[in-house]
Formats: C-alpha cells, structure tokens, sequence
C-alpha cells in the first residue's frame, strides 16, 4: 500500500485493511480482485498518492477528520502549501516525515512534535519533523522581532492563517444523539447541503462542515492528555476528550493552532464513562447500525470491551483538539500582527500573560488618561481665561 | 528697551525639534500598539516605533554629553528662590497683562518653575520611558537576565508615555504666552529672543 506504485492496492471496507483477495461486493460497490504480485513488482517510493490515500480520508472520508490534510493536498498549489506545490518545491511527506527502518517521525509516533525548539539545524541525526530541523529557530532573516516570538509562538500558529483551504470542507461537528431517524415508510435517511457534505445521516446523527477556518489556538508543548474509557466524567459540562498540554509558564510550551472538533457521544449515565458502542453488524447482533438501539449497542460493544455497562445510556457534549501542521501558507498570506496583537484578536482567550495590543493596565490607562484631560482642559480654561480678560 | 538675546545654541535647537519630531512620532505610533486607535496598521506601527526609538537614544547620548561637557546642565537645578512670584504670574499676573517676574539671561534662561518642569523632565519622565523603551526591545533578554516581566515592562513605558503626553500639551501652550503667541516658538527656532529689558 504504502510502495504501490500501481495505484490498485485497496483496501476492503470490513476487513481491516486487508485488500480483496476475491472480487466481493460492499454497499452496492464492487472491489475487483487486488492482484498482489503486480503490485509487488512495481513497488515505487512512497508518495503523497500512497500517503495520502489513507492519511487524506481519515474520520471516514475526504478531510472529514484532521482539517489539514484531504484531497486537495494530492497535487497542491502554492498558496495551499508552500513546500508541496507541485509547481515549486513539491516536496514529498516523506521530505519532513523522514524514517529509519520505516520508523516515521510525527506526532503521536517516535516523537512529539513540536519538538525541542532549539537550533536543530544541521541535526546529525537526519531526522526531521519539526519546521526549525531546516529553518532553525530564527528563521526571519530581515525582521529580528518576528525571531523573538519563536521561543513562544509556533510556526504553525502565523503560517497556517486558515485550515481547510483547499476547498474541501472538514467534519466540525458530529452530533450522535440525532442518529437513528427513519421516513415514515421505515427508510434511512440522508440530507446533504449545497456543496454534498452530508448533514444528515440515519447511522450517524448530524454533521456540520467548513471550509477555510480560523484555528482555535492552546498552549502546547506537543503532549496531549486523553480521557480514557475509565475516566470519570462530568456531564454537565462540555468535556475535553483530549487537551493540549502547556501554559506560558512552561518553557518547552507554545502557542499553537488546533482544530477543534465539537461531537455529541452517548455515554452511560450511571457511572459517568465513556461507553464503546457496536456500531457494525448484521441485525440481531445488537449492533447500532443494524438495530438503532443504543442500548443494546452499549451492552454489546462494553461487553466486547471487558468493561461494565449500567445499561442507562445519555449523551455528552465533547471536544477533540487536532493540531494544525500542514497547508502552510506562503508568507506574504500569514497572519499580520494585528491578527492578535489588538483587542479582541484571535488570541482573546489566553489570558495568562501580556500581549502588546491587547492588554493594558486599567489603572494606568484610567490614571493616564486623567492626566491628559486635566492638561488639556487646564490649557483650554487658561487660554480662554487670557483671551477674554485681555480684551 | 527691546533686547535681542541668544538664548538657544544650534545644537540645542537641532536636538529640541529632532526630539519633538522623534516623540510625536512615538507618541502616535505607541499608543496605536496600546491599541487605543488605528492609524498605520500594527505592523507598519510597530516599524515605525522602532526606527524612532534608536534615533532617540542616540540623540539623547549626544544630548547629554552637551550638557556635561557645555556645563548647560546647571540650567535645571531646580530651586525654590522665586518660584512663588513666577507661578501667581501664571495664576494671576498673565490675566492682568502684568510683566513676568523672570528676566531671562543667557546665563540663566530657564525661570525657576521652567527649571523645575524640565528638571523632572530630564530626569524622570524622559528616564522612565527610555528605559521602558530599552527594555521593551529586549523583552526575552529582559526577562531573562533582569527578571523583569513584559507586562511590567510595557505598563511602565505606557504610564511614561501618558506622562510625556501630558508634558507635552501644557509644554506646547505656554509658548504662546510669550510677547505674541508665537514669540517663543521662534525663539527656539532662531535661537534669538526678543526680551523687555
């Protein structure tokens, strides 16, 4: 899959990324016979083809899941991305995603990214990942002031001034308790808006989308916390599934763009956790997409899982932080200053520190501004005073 | 009997409206990066400030070795020998059209009120926002080897800066309260003044 340099290697929707080793059909779509040893013997070097044709359709389709990373990237243009337009630098995936032993460097895998922010240039390792590996941490030559963010600002955070432009819209919210829904004739139902994303689907609820969007930013030193199945939950409040973790105290932390998805998931009522419900099966197995009974969904899914189901089952609301890597922008298209550095910019909401622009002393602007008045109404009474009492 | 005095030499005058052109220029900019008003945009605001922040501290190196090695800086020792009868002229005696009680010489050209005012000036507002203002260029160095926050850093510039503000209006109306209103606006730009005496 990764080496096809055929471009027939696919994978069979149940079978776990087994191909079809016999023509079988799937929801009315025929998936012909994947002939192995032709695809053995033209196995190429990785692609964004043989990259992308997993890595663009993650969440179930084009874009749906990351925000950064869908169909438009197979063959991009500068002003989508400045490294993989295929009219300039086309660099490949693997241009940053370097591997030993096919050990890929990236996020969640052989290391975090961001990365130590240090001058990593020329690491001797080979390895790259992160933007400074060849740009180094002072990457502005001409505007030292722009340098004296990098120790607090992610490179990211200013080059990826809008995710989703590539015209293909990404999933933003997903909202399972509506799921289930049929015609009065027993049918399922699916409503899709103006440009094809479906907003409406019987196995999954209500969707929302969106194309070029402004990043929600965190403070982040490239580790995430996530709740597991076991966590106790509080279910009055919108709950972080996973969260950046950072603060402006923390050194190796910076401010950097996520996409945060919003969803509705059930969740058992009783014990406040996370429930694994069977989604897929055949009717009678209990499964949600055979049966839409998250009930029994639960009681199947948990019971696969090893883990208690009360059989008492409500909805969450929840949040997913995906940061924002890809789809750099060229530089004259990243984000001006004032983009954050005013008062309601986009960096409202991290307050733990003193941004130029946006914060202030109220005391000493309220001071201050007393001192101007007083001055120019002082001015203003004596100039009058002279001007009449002259006469 | 009119007299005509020479109060400012040209580098004083050279150094009083470069500082003046300098200081607005701060002034406008700064409190557009205060966020109270925009004008040329952050970006263009911020590069602004900093191509009239360097010419200012290198104007006021040359300024204060003038005053040394002039021996000018004893002009503003501020003292407290007829500083009353100055300030009832502005009170009350510039109302009645009386004579000011201060007459200038080139010796001692700075009435003791004056004196006091810029003495401050020179030694506290100036100071404050300058030094504000280095840090401010520095903010990681500052930090770092000074312990000093940005948030401290910028909150003192900005309550510098209200000050200089300040200074600057009622500075700009007591010109006019020469023999005309522009007598002394072009005293400082000839250097010559025209006195009573």
């Amino acid at each position: 899959m990764c080496h096809d340099g055929t471009g027939t290697y696919k994978k069979f929707p149940t079978d776990c990324g087994h191909p079809a080793y016999e023509e079988k059909k799937f929801g009315g779509t025929t998936y012909q016979t994947v002939d192995l040893g032709n695809i053995a013997r033209n196995i190429k070097k990785s692609s964004r083809n043989t990259c992308g044709a997993c890595h663009f359709f993650g969440g179930g389709g084009d874009g749906v899941k990351h925000g950064d990373l869908d169909s438009s990237m197979f063959a991009p243009d500068k002003s989508l991305d400045v490294h993989m337009d295929v009219k300039g630098l086309n660099y490949n995936c693997t241009v940053c995603h370097t591997a030993r032993s096919h050990d890929i460097v990236g996020r969640k895998y052989s290391r975090a990214a961001p990365n130590t922010h240090r001058l990593a240039l020329p690491e001797d390792t080979g390895l790259r990942i992160g933007c400074e590996n060849c740009h180094s941490s002072r990457p502005h030559k001409n505007n030292q002031n722009l340098n004296d963010h990098t120790d607090t600002v992610a490179c990211q955070t200013c080059h990826i001034p809008y995710f989703a432009r590539g015209g293909i819209a990404t999933q933003l919210d997903w909202d399972w308790s509506t799921a289930g829904k049929h015609t009065a004739d027993g049918k399922a139902i699916v409503k899709k808006d103006s440009d094809g994303n479906v907003i409406y689907h019987t196995k999954k609820g209500t969707m929302a989308w969106g194309t070029s969007l402004e990043p929600e930013y965190a403070w982040y030193r490239g580790v995430m916390t996530y709740i597991q199945q076991q966590d106790i939950i509080d279910p009055s409040t919108v709950v972080a599934l996973n969260r950046p973790l950072g603060s402006y105290a923390d050194r190796d932390a910076r401010i950097y763009p996520f996409k945060v998805h919003q969803g509705k998931q059930p969740f058992d009522a009783e014990s406040n956790r996370l429930v694994v419900p069977k989604l897929f099966g055949k009717k009678g197995s209990g499964a949600y997409w055979a049966e839409y009974d998250w009930t029994k969904a639960a009681n199947k899914g948990m019971e696969a899982y090893g883990a208690p189901f009360s059989g008492s089952i409500g909805f969450i609301e929840t949040t997913f932080y995906s940061p924002l890597n890809h789809m750099i922008a060229p530089k004259e298209a990243s984000l001006a200053c004032g983009e954050c550095h005013s008062r309601s910019g986009r960096l409202a909401a991290l307050t733990s520190f003193y941004l130029p622009g946006r914060d202030r002393s109220g005391l000493v602007d309220a001071l201050g501004w007393t001192a101007v008045w007083l001055s120019l109404a002082g001015i203003l009474i004596h100039g009058v005073l002279r001007f009449i009492l002259k006469k | 009997m009119q007299k005509k005095l020479q109060l400012y030499t040209r580098f004083e005058r050279l150094w009083h409206w470069v500082q003046a052109a300098l200081i607005i220029v701060l002034a406008l900019t700064g409190f557009e990066l205060h966020g109270t008003f925009e004008l040329f945009g952050f970006e263009k605001a911020h590069t602004i400030h900093m191509y009239s922040a360097w010419p200012l501290l290198v104007l006021t190196a040359f300024a204060i070795f003038w005053h040394i090695t002039t021996g000018e800086w004893k002009q503003y020792i501020p003292s407290s020998r007829n500083i009353l009868p100055v300030a009832l002229y502005y009170i009350r005696g510039i109302f009645r059209g009386e004579r000011h009680p201060f007459s200038k010489t080139r010796q001692k050209k700075l009435n003791p009120l004056q004196a006091l005012a810029y003495f401050t000036l020179k030694t506290v507002l100036l100071p404050v926002s300058l030094v504000s203002g280095v840090l401010y260029l520095f903010p990681d160095r500052a930090e770092a080897f000074l312990n000093i926050p940005l948030g401290l850093t910028a909150v003192t510039h900005t309550a510098g800066a209200f000050a200089l503000v300040s200074f600057f209006i009622v500075h700009t109306y007591l010109t006019t309260t020469g023999g005309t209103l522009l007598t002394y606006i072009k005293a400082m730009i000839t250097g010559w003044e025209e006195t009573d005496e």
